[in-house]
């Protein structure tokens, strides 16, 4: 009896080791070794992050020249006064607009400037006296009876970022400098709106993040044309020469690009890289046959059938398949002795002047007659130079519309002065970087937002420590371009923005990312019952087995006792 | 005096009303035009198509799926959408396989009246490159840095996106090359990932496979818009087997899709409608079903060539820049590069002062 005792006490203490070590052991070594490797995200920062509040700073100095103010106000200025514009454009987006602006008078050297005969000099002269920062402003207040503006102009931009306002006529008599300001500010605001944001560009940056209700056609059209912001941009030039045999072409594409593009390019070096190649394609013909106009003796393309001019060449144009930037692609069209010359027209049947259309986030194609210059009793084939300068300065808009330069008319009495050389004034460089900036962090925002929620619900990807670390410098380089933003460092904080999108798309893309682990619970039961069920069963039984024969025992004893 | 008889005034009066009306027609025309191509700019909110056909099975007896996926191919291209715009997935083994009578083609009506093969075909993922894990790569853009771009879907938040699977498929899943599956819920979180990163403005989801409607029953992401052959429980079937290639070459439902894609051109207006009426039950056996719930549009005002063809907005250029005088450049610095030959000889110079010094007999050892 005491051996049986013995056998089964071992039974027991053998059923319970079993079930300990498997409680203890196996238990916690079956979850560490089937849980997913997950690095630590900064979930909180990102949740506030979530949660968007801009502050756009922009500085406007304002320059009261001779003549506009009264020698007891010249003591009075300088001053400097801060406003706030608050927008709420969802429940998760914020924006405040914040204009400091600081009164003085003008400097003797200014004075000398302003002096100059034409508003255009006076705009050299006075840019070579100080460079403002970007992202600020100067306003230069001159005298009605001044003659730097014409008669019905009352504000000039020009190229840099100075503009002239000419007082207006109501100011002339005893007015104290209260008044004077209280009438100088919404003629700066306006001043603002052109050449610093407008809300209207600030919420078309953020449609990224907040698809809004489409206002008028023409922010649509602006939205649809520009391409997204992108750390690269590729810009192609091809040359389509169908008729090699009547005309020999020459391009000198090179040198072209070197005096005309390159300028503008290396101005917007801060908001992208951009690479350039050229080609000439021949054979390449127009996928559309043009009309021949008997009243202008010249072949006509309508604006309907432009549309359907770009497929057909599209597929012969090649892209540099190494890098993923969006390809902006510049045709020039030399049309066959045929069809020359060739001409566009619009809607209204009218010829138009640059010979050139564009086609939104794609790039432009400009058709270029060249029967003028030879006669009929021409050697074919023909050599014939290109006028570079006429096609770049096509190309060199068609560039800016497409990049997002505004061409929207400005409001009437302002006169704005003509493209420099580069292309591009410094205002409206300011401009592109002000909604690019607000773009970039609207986008990195989402996408790390988007991403942090993704990684919450499918519990199943593997975070690697790379992600973890991109997603980190993502969330500090976000916080930072806030913060330049809020700070009025326009360079900064479109630096800090670039990297934040950098590093958000390079943790959302990561090639590691990939959900494929997709167990519904059946099939988990269906995996787990066969491998664990068997090993449980004799556990758990013996374990039953055990508590009842203590608990008879125990039931033995108190019987025994009583 | 001048409108003295009744005849006279009968024709001034005539001609007065003709021209009257023909100006207000014509104006109205005109008007019509104008805000049609501005209404038509703005309505679809597309700048480019994208196309994305994935044939999912291999082995010569799902020649029909090739054929099916191939057929589409050749529609899309030709409606406009370039190959640098196309994501092509096939097993690519149907026109070189040793049982194709007739190699390097793949017919996709019987007597061979149609080869979609053709010579232009190019084909992005072939042969075992289709696979789930490569379809989700594609849509959802988590592709390796070396991927070249033919491969990528390079879409933006402007485009819109055709997207054509074809195989063998069951209630809820899609088989992948006869060893793995995709399964339906699956396919719409990749497309929510889509949405959240907005690679896709709006999107077209077509399946002809057997039971296709339950593959989008789980889609919750907005703008999408999805077709299938078949209705749960019931299977698609194939069109015409022919008898010289010995298998069946295509499935009803794209066969009758075809037809109907034949007779759209880039400027057609047909719209999403009449596509959802391809195809009866008459014609198919099977129940074609269609999804418009997830999508903001009402169908009737989607052009086929919204997805299907490449049509491109375009705007006149209406102002140039003035660019004057050019800056005088400096010729550009050419490297500087010894004089030719100069090498050649520097090295005769050495080889000859070294035999010279140790003497003529080494070189035999090199001649």
């Amino acid at each position: 009896l005491a051996l049986k005792l013995n056998v089964l006490k071992r039974g027991q203490l053998a059923a319970l080791s079993i079930a300990a070590v498997v409680i203890i052991v196996g238990v916690p070594l079956w979850w560490r070794t089937t849980e997913t490797y997950r690095a630590w995200l900064p979930v909180n920062q990102i949740n506030e992050l979530a949660n968007l509040q801009l502050q756009l700073s922009a500085d406007v100095e304002v320059v009261f020249a001779r003549g506009t103010v009264t020698p007891e106000q010249q003591k009075k200025v300088p001053l400097t006064q801060t406003q706030d514009e608050e927008h709420t454009v969802d429940e998760d987006t914020a924006l405040r607009y914040r204009y400091e602006t600081k009164y003085r008078t003008a400097t003797i050297m200014e004075e000398d400037a302003l002096n100059q005969p034409t508003a255009a000099e006076a705009d050299l002269s006075l840019h070579t006296l100080s460079e403002s920062p970007c992202g600020s402003l100067v306003v230069y207040v001159i005298p009605e009876s001044s003659t730097l503006l014409p008669e019905d102009v009352d504000v000039y931009i020009g190229q840099r970022r100075t503009a002239l306002l000419r007082i207006g006529a109501q100011m002339r008599v005893g007015r104290t400098l209260e008044q004077l300001l209280a009438h100088l500010e919404p003629r700066i605001k306006q001043v603002l709106q052109v050449m610093s944001f407008s809300h209207t560009d600030i919420t078309a940056a953020l449609s990224d993040r907040v698809r809004l209700s489409p206002g008028n056609k023409e922010s649509i059209a602006d939205s649809m044309r520009a391409f997204k912001s992108s750390p690269g941009y590729e810009i192609t030039f091809s040359l389509l020469n169908p008729d090699p045999k009547s005309h020999r072409v020459h391009w000198d594409i090179e040198g072209a690009v070197q005096t005309y593009i390159q300028p503008l390019l290396t101005k917007l070096a801060p908001l992208a890289n951009f690479s350039i190649d050229s080609q000439t394609l021949y054979y390449a013909m127009l996928g559309v046959n043009p009309r021949y106009d008997s009243s202008r003796s010249a072949y006509t393309l309508n604006s309907d059938s432009l549309a359907h001019v770009i497929n057909p060449v599209e597929a012969r144009l090649g892209s540099n398949a190494a890098s993923s930037n969006p390809v902006l692609n510049f045709l020039l069209y030399v049309p066959d002795a045929h069809h020359s010359p060739l001409h566009i027209h619009d809607h209204k049947k009218q010829e138009v002047l640059s010979n050139a259309f564009h086609s939104p986030r794609w790039g432009g194609i400009m058709v270029y007659n060249v029967n003028g210059f030879y006669g009929p009793e021409a050697v074919f084939p023909v050599d014939i130079n290109i006028n570079m300068a006429k096609v770049m300065g096509v190309f060199l808009a068609q560039l800016r519309l497409l990049l997002g330069v505004q061409s929207s008319a400005p409001p009437p009495g302002f006169l704005v002065a003509p493209c420099s050389s580069t292309g591009l004034a410094d205002w409206e460089l300011d401009r592109l970087m002000w909604s690019r900036t607000v773009e970039n962090v609207a986008t990195a925002t989402t996408t790390i937002t988007s991403l942090a929620q993704l990684l919450d619900q499918i519990g199943n990807i593997v975070i690697n420590d790379n992600i973890a670390q991109q997603v980190s410098s993502a969330v500090t380089s976000l916080q930072l371009a806030v913060a330049e933003l809020e700070a009025g460092n326009l360079g900064f904080a479109l630096q800090y923005s670039k990297e934040a999108i950098l590093a958000s798309e390079r943790a959302f893309f990561d090639p590691s990312l990939l959900h494929l682990l997709y167990f519904p619970d059946d099939q988990k039961f269906a995996i787990y019952i066969p491998l664990f069920l068997p090993m449980c069963v004799p556990i758990l039984l013996s374990l039953l087995k055990i508590v009842s024969e203590a608990r008879q025992k125990r039931r033995e004893r108190q019987a025994k006792k009583d | 005096m001048i409108l003295s008889t009744t005849l006279e005034f009968c024709i001034f009066i005539y001609l007065l009303i003709f021209s009257f009306s023909y100006f207000t027609l014509h104006s109205c025309c005109l008007l019509y035009l104008c805000f049609d191509n501005a209404g038509q700019f703005f309505s679809s909110g597309h700048t480019n198509n994208w196309a994305v056909l994935v044939c999912t099975s291999r082995f010569w007896f799902n020649y029909r799926h090739v054929a099916n996926t191939l057929s589409v191919y050749r529609s899309v291209k030709r409606l406009g959408i370039p190959d640098s715009h196309i994501v092509l997935m096939l097993a690519d083994d149907m026109a070189c396989n040793h049982r194709n009578p007739k190699p390097a083609t793949v017919f996709s009506h019987k007597n061979m009246e149609l080869n979609v093969y053709g010579d232009d075909v190019e084909v992005d993922y072939r042969g075992y490159e289709v696979t789930v894990e490569n379809f989700l790569r594609v849509l959802t853009g988590r592709l390796p840095p070396s991927t070249p771009r033919s491969k990528r879907l390079l879409s933006d938040d402007r485009s819109n996106i055709l997207i054509y699977l074809t195989g063998h498929g069951g209630n809820g899943f899609l088989k992948f090359q006869d060893s793995e599956e995709i399964s339906n819920v699956e396919l719409a979180d990749a497309f929510e990932q889509m949405w959240q990163k907005r690679r896709y403005n709006e999107l077209l989801f077509i399946i002809d496979t057997c039971q296709g409607a339950s593959m989008y029953e789980r889609f919750y992401s907005p703008n999408l818009m999805a077709l299938a052959s078949s209705q749960v429980g019931e299977d698609s079937l194939s069109h015409q087997p022919d008898l010289a290639i010995g298998v069946h070459l295509m499935d009803r439902y794209t066969f009758y899709l075809l037809e109907f894609l034949e007779d759209i051109h880039p400027a057609s207006k047909t719209n999403m409608n009449d596509l959802f009426k391809v195809c009866p039950k008459s014609q198919c056996v099977s129940t074609p079903g269609h999804r418009t719930d997830l999508f903001l549009r009402d169908p009737g005002s989607v052009l086929i060539t919204d997805f299907f063809g490449s049509v491109r907005k375009v705007e006149i250029t209406m102002e140039t820049i003035n660019l004057t005088d050019p800056i005088k450049q400096k010729p550009k610095q050419k490297d500087w590069h010894p004089p030719d030959g100069f090498i050649l000889g520097l090295w005769t110079l050495i080889l000859l002062v070294f035999f010279k010094l140790y003497g003529m007999k080494h070189l035999k050892h090199i001649f």
